[in-house]
């Protein structure tokens, strides 16, 4: 085919309305999330004392940091699929989780507490919550691919690691109502452990299925 | 320069608010610059420069299907310079891992200077082969036979929705199959 040819067939084809990536994005992650969400209740399901707990701000504080990393992760890879987009300052946004587990981890130690550090940090549940973070996290991964294969990131590894922050903080967030761990510390080890996990198989998946 | 690429943002504005006439425009015009950056990226990979149109046409088919990421409220040409340089670059990397070029083949042909003429491209036409007879039927009425979308229905006894259906579906396909070669 000529390239004039393409191009008057490009042309009769213009009526044609794409979405915009956040939409597609949006909905792909809603399709996922009833997978996540079930995988959740059927193995571990909401710790009974919740209703107490709430009034921890220790476990109030799990829900900030790991929404944060998702809202956070969701801007970037937002803005990551435009192909002429460069990263740079928008990194920084995905330090304001980051942020709000320091500070978090900076009030628990002024306050006096029953456990010593090591305790707090290695917690009761270091496996569970590093295998279900990563295992919640995959039906949403696969969502935010499919929602980001509609975007043209020029650097599909890096647009994989942030979708995988973003399921990852999704998944957190399921985890965080079940786990007893309300330590910062055991957050931001445990935690962040997963959520580098995931960033790792993000990366991976996306350098295959996001280029474009 | 800056003219040039003032042009080319207001004729891209006009296309996605529905401009078919203004689109075809665009294209057009940025499709010299597109061939001039292909055979300069060829020539930079010591690769034959026969390959140019089908790197050019694969970059227009990204920017057709990607278009909708380009911020209407950005400047146009630099969101195409990205889109090329990717398509380039992915280009360069897959024939450099699959062609393996005699040297004695290509010593006498590797010309001194960009050859002025355009070669023509075959990826896109071997790929249309491999469409469903529907999609390939539409494509081809529309690109060689350049008939319009109603004729193309009149053609084939289909409604003008289903033809536009099956037009965007085998581009779509197509740039998938150039993708996975």
């Amino acid at each position: 085919m000529e390239t004039d040819q393409l191009i008057r067939t490009l042309a009769a084809d213009n009526t044609r309305r794409a979405r915009p990536v956040g939409f597609v994005l949006a909905l792909a992650l809603v399709a996922a999330a009833p997978v996540s969400i079930l995988m959740f209740f059927t193995t571990l399901g909401v710790r009974p004392d919740v209703m107490t707990a709430m009034h921890n701000p220790f476990f109030d504080l799990k829900f900030a940091v790991t929404l944060a990393l998702a809202i956070a992760a969701m801007v970037v890879s937002l803005h990551l699929s435009r192909p002429e987009a460069l990263l740079r300052g928008w990194a920084l946004l995905l330090l304001v989780p980051a942020g709000i587990l320091a500070l978090g981890i900076g009030a628990e130690m002024m306050v006096p507490q029953r456990l010593p550090m090591m305790a707090r940090l290695v917690g009761h549940n270091s496996r569970v919550c590093l295998l279900a973070i990563t295992l919640f996290s995959l039906p949403l991964l696969a969502g935010a691919l499919v929602g980001l294969r509609h975007g043209a990131p020029a650097r599909p590894a890096v647009a994989g690691a942030i979708a995988g922050m973003l399921s990852a903080g999704l998944a957190a967030t399921l985890y965080a109502s079940h786990c007893t761990d309300d330590s910062p510390l055991f957050v931001a080890t445990w935690y962040g452990i997963a959520t580098a996990l995931v960033a790792a198989i993000g990366a991976l998946a996306g350098s295959r299925v996001l280029r474009f | 320069m800056h003219e040039r690429a003032d042009e080319w943002t207001d004729l891209m504005r006009r296309a996605i608010s529905g401009d078919s006439a203004a689109y075809h425009r665009l294209l057009g015009a940025v499709t010299p610059v597109l061939r001039v950056a292909a055979r300069r990226g060829l020539a930079r990979a010591g690769q034959p420069l026969d390959q140019s149109e089908d790197i050019v046409q694969d970059i227009l088919l990204a920017v057709h299907l990607k278009r909708h990421t380009w911020n209407t409220d950005a400047p146009f040409a630099p969101w195409l310079f990205a889109i090329a340089r990717n398509k380039l670059i992915d280009a360069l990397r897959r024939r450099g891992r699959r062609i393996f070029v005699n040297i004695d083949d290509f010593a006498e042909t590797i010309p001194s200077e960009p050859a002025a003429e355009t070669v023509p491209a075959s990826e896109v036409a071997a790929q249309l082969q491999s469409l469903p007879a529907r999609q390939r039927q539409v494509l081809q009425s529309i690109a060689v036979d350049s008939a319009s979308i109603r004729d193309t229905a009149t053609k084939f006894s289909m409604s003008e929705g289903a033809v536009r259906v099956a037009l965007h579906r085998g581009l779509a396909r197509l740039t998938a199959k150039l993708r996975e070669q």
